[in-house]
């Protein structure tokens, strides 16, 4: 049976001549499943989120989701940027709306009448619980509500994989848990599938079904692949003494941090 | 959040300004009003003052202010007075000039942005019209007077055709600008979304390039104020240039003097009432 989302043999080379940023990444995701893909800065983990967005073209390999070839950008790949990338003469509501409007359109998804795509916009701004903000701009809400909105914007687009892009990298840390439980909640709640960009340990282990390790540039690659057996919902709490929590935890740091240091911090 | 702002109504009474109070705001705000524009008033007292002492001898070529009011009040004091013929006030002069302007300027405008935005967005458009709108937008604006009274043959389509030539390039230059810099962020929200083809221009690239274009409209609005006093001295007819040129003519520095000031003054609103729209259509953006 064929994977949902199926990642084969991914490589790639922006110039000719240079080393390749990525080759031979390997990797099979199942409907429904959390992955965290962890790495240094520089080992391309954001390239590889962008291959399966379409918005980069991989020199080798390809992306199959749900049985078909990813080959340009779509809504079926909504990504969650981490500078957010919210337009900023919209309010966060005409953000989403405008996601909305243009995805539902009887073409690239059965087509919702107005009611219905406002009515979708204000479920949507009620799954992030920024209902009450929805009519600022994004200059006027902080860092944590904007990357709420672009989360928003994304489910929206009912895609079938959510690509977050270190959503919370640029947040503080009480922030980023309050962000993290959200989408842990949302996860719970809609089952979605996601890809999960992070430099952040805890964070992988927390969200995440598995974890893929990533080896250091150039010609980077998938070095290990953990799971992480911890029953949901998850609560940050109860995990701080779970065995299995310390014991997923410790892997990943042995291979980001004894096996696969920074080569720039080793230097 | 919605319990915590029920809380917040039911236990803070409304606030009702007391008299006092609103006295000591109202009383504040004219301290605060007046101190602010206090170094302006002083300087412009000393101006006055010199220019008085240095003008005020016999053999002086230039009016000081005192002649100055007495020949010229009557321009100064009723700005719309018409005793038919070109003998008008000086707001109806201004009038006539500020319409031509508002014609030249929004043809400009018009054409500048949808140029702009040809340039801005197709290579080859961009390479076989800048190097033209380079080479022109040096010319001189008056220099182009001539070319445009032998074109139309009558000198009000001549005058604006002027202002349309001058306003036209910082309009184009700076919406191309505009357009070729829409951040990647926004360029690639639009590829995820599919948004393409016109409704991608309307909907991420045109306000994404606002503030660009606003900066061109605000120098273009300048630049016609500037050339439509000159072309008005050449062209004749009512309207402010004609005005300073047909005093001079009569001698009458006074009111040239007096036409400066007014010159100055509508210039510097129009640039606000530009840069006043720019700031209205674009708020937000710049974040």
């Amino acid at each position: 049976m064929p994977h949902f989302l199926d990642i084969s043999k991914v490589g790639i080379t922006f110039k000719p001549g240079a080393p390749a940023v990525l080759v031979d990444v390997n990797l099979t995701v199942n409907r429904g499943e959390y992955i965290a893909i962890i790495g240094h800065s520089g080992c391309g983990k954001s390239t590889l989120l962008n291959i399966v967005a379409g918005l980069t073209t991989a020199t080798t390999g390809g992306v199959l989701l749900d049985g078909r070839e990813v080959d340009s950008p779509g809504p079926d790949r909504a990504v969650v940027f981490q500078n957010h990338s919210l337009l900023p003469w919209l309010t966060c509501r005409e953000n989403i709306r405008l996601a909305v409007d243009q995805v539902f359109d009887g073409k690239q998804a059965p087509r919702k009448s107005r009611a219905e795509r406002a009515e979708w916009v204000d479920e949507n701004l009620e799954l992030v619980r920024m209902s009450a903000h929805a009519d600022k701009r994004p200059a006027e809400i902080s860092g944590g509500m904007k990357q709420r909105i672009g989360i928003a914007r994304a489910l929206a687009m009912q895609p079938k994989v959510l690509l977050l892009d270190e959503p919370f990298g640029a947040l503080d840390a009480l922030t980023r848990a309050h962000l993290q439980d959200q989408v842990m909640e949302i996860h719970h709640r809609l089952g979605m599938t996601v890809l999960m960009i992070t430099h952040d340990v805890d964070e992988a282990v927390l969200l995440s079904d598995r974890i893929v390790m990533m080896t250091n540039g150039p010609m980077a690659t998938i070095g290990e692949i953990a799971t992480v057996d911890l029953p949901r919902p998850r609560d940050r709490l109860a995990l701080v003494e779970n065995t299995n929590f310390i014991a997923a935890r410790q892997k990943v740091m042995e291979f980001l941090y004894a096996r696969h240091r920074n080569p720039a911090q080793a230097a | 959040m919605s319990a915590t702002v029920q809380q917040a109504r039911t236990t803070m009474p409304p606030k009702l300004p007391n008299p006092v109070s609103l006295l000591t705001i109202v009383g504040q705000r004219a301290w605060t009003a007046l101190r602010n524009a206090a170094p302006l008033l002083v300087m412009l007292v000393i101006i006055f003052a010199v220019w008085q002492i240095a003008a005020g001898g016999a053999k002086s070529s230039l009016p000081p202010p005192s002649t100055i009011w007495k020949q010229s009040h009557d321009l100064i004091l009723h700005p719309f007075y018409d005793h038919g013929g070109l003998d008008k006030g000086l707001g109806l002069h201004l009038i006539a000039s500020l319409k031509r302007v508002a014609v030249g300027f929004s043809l400009a405008a018009v054409a500048g942005v949808l140029l702009g935005m040809l340039v801005g967005t197709s290579m080859v458009a961009m390479r076989g019209l800048d190097p033209i709108f380079q080479v022109l937008r040096t010319v001189p604006p008056l220099a182009w007077l001539p070319l445009s009274l032998a074109a139309f043959r009558e000198a009000q389509p001549s005058a604006i055709f002027v202002i349309f030539i001058t306003a036209i390039w910082p309009v184009i230059i700076n919406t191309a600008v505009g357009v070729r810099n829409v951040p990647q962020d926004y360029r690639n929200v639009a590829r995820v979304i599919r948004l393409r083809g016109p409704a991608y221009f309307a909907k991420i690239v045109l306000p994404s390039a606002a503030p660009y274009i606003f900066t061109g409209l605000r120098i273009g609005i300048g630049l016609s104020w500037l050339a439509i006093v000159a072309a008005e001295m050449l062209i004749g007819g009512v309207g402010i240039g004609f005005f300073i040129w047909d005093a001079w003519n009569s001698s009458n520095i006074s009111d040239i003097i007096v036409a400066l000031i007014y010159v100055g003054v509508v210039g510097f609103f129009l640039d606000r009432l530009v840069m006043m729209a720019g700031n209205f259509v674009t708020r937000g953006t710049s974040a």
